[in-house]
């Protein structure tokens, strides 16, 4: 395990919400991240399918968009969340965790663009696609 | 003959029942600690705050993912009351569980106008259109003052099928 994903683990640990959430960070670098959350009882949407709720599949692009931005070349120093799309396409499988992969394609002086796929087991059929821009809040050099 | 109004009480509780029955079926819904306001038909949902829900404890701020949670879940049961209510009106809700399916979220956008400060959050959603497979739905958060939302959203959902075509 690198230096950077060791940090980045310790960041995702430090906030309450993704750490109740189990969230795990397992990958970081260059404006790209990837964060799995399990599967949890608690984050049921529908109780007769026992689908994920689609607030719980949000809350982990959004911590996924803003780590891609964070770990962009240009070393933003802090970011937030100006908008946020989620295009629901299926129901996630009961039972099975959620990866997402989020990337910032684009940064500006002031903006970060970023996209991001969720995927369960099928990791061929995504659960969930994301777009959103970011606030850049003081350059960290 | 006019039947004599039904006793105010009577009214209230099945209300009341009927909405706690549609919010506490949904764990995700208990796991936030969303509630709901009932004034006759309208809801405003209550986020109550927890340090389970912080996102940037330096701030600290409610979690971005917790802020969009909430407001997608104000639509929803929103969405759910109103297809449900002239049922529940009407009296023909008893017994029928299929009434409480919730619609899907097709896609959901939403504005983040400030950060989500350590207190509770309150929502309300418009309905801006209803039709039988679509609808489209527009919610607005806030905190201290209702003037200065914290969030918006937009969004889009499938609605269940009928309960039954009714003969």
């Amino acid at each position: 395990m690198s230096y950077k994903v060791n940090i980045a683990r310790q960041f995702m640990e430090a906030i309450p919400h993704s750490r109740d959430l189990g969230m795990v960070l397992t990958e970081i670098e260059n404006g790209v991240a990837t964060i799995m959350m399990p599967y949890d009882e608690r984050l049921i949407g529908d109780p007769e399918t026992g689908v994920v709720h689609g607030g719980a599949v949000s809350a982990l692009m959004d911590s996924c968009c803003g780590a891609a931005v964070m770990s962009h070349p240009s070393n933003p120093g802090a970011t937030a969340t100006i908008d946020l799309r989620i295009d629901y396409m299926r129901s996630a499988t009961p039972g099975q965790a959620l990866s997402t992969t989020a990337t910032c394609y684009h940064i500006t002086r002031n903006v970060a663009f970023v996209r991001a796929t969720a995927v369960d087991e099928d990791t061929d059929n995504p659960v969930a696609m994301a777009t959103g821009t970011f606030t850049i809040e003081g350059q960290g050099r | 003959m006019r039947k004599p109004p039904e006793p105010v009480q009577v009214i209230k509780q099945r209300r009341d029942e009927a909405l706690s029955k549609l919010v506490g079926r949904v764990p995700y819904i208990q796991y936030l600690g969303v509630t709901f306001d009932r004034r006759g038909d309208e809801l405003t949902a209550v986020l109550p705050y927890a340090d389970k829900l912080i996102g940037n404890p330096l701030l600290p701020a409610i979690h971005g993912g917790v802020t969009s949670a909430f407001l997608e879940i104000t639509s929803v049961i929103s969405l759910s009351w109103v297809t449900l209510w002239d049922d529940l009106e009407s009296g023909e809700l008893e017994g029928d569980s299929t009434a409480f399916r919730m619609p899907k979220t097709i896609d959901f956008t939403v504005d983040y106008l400030r950060s989500g400060l350590p207190r509770d959050a309150y929502a309300r959603a418009r309905i801006t259109r209803s039709g039988r497979r679509y609808a489209s739905v527009h919610v607005e958060g806030w905190q201290d003052n209702r003037e200065k939302l914290f969030a918006q959203a937009t969004g889009h959902f499938l609605m269940p099928k009928p309960r039954s075509d009714k003969p």
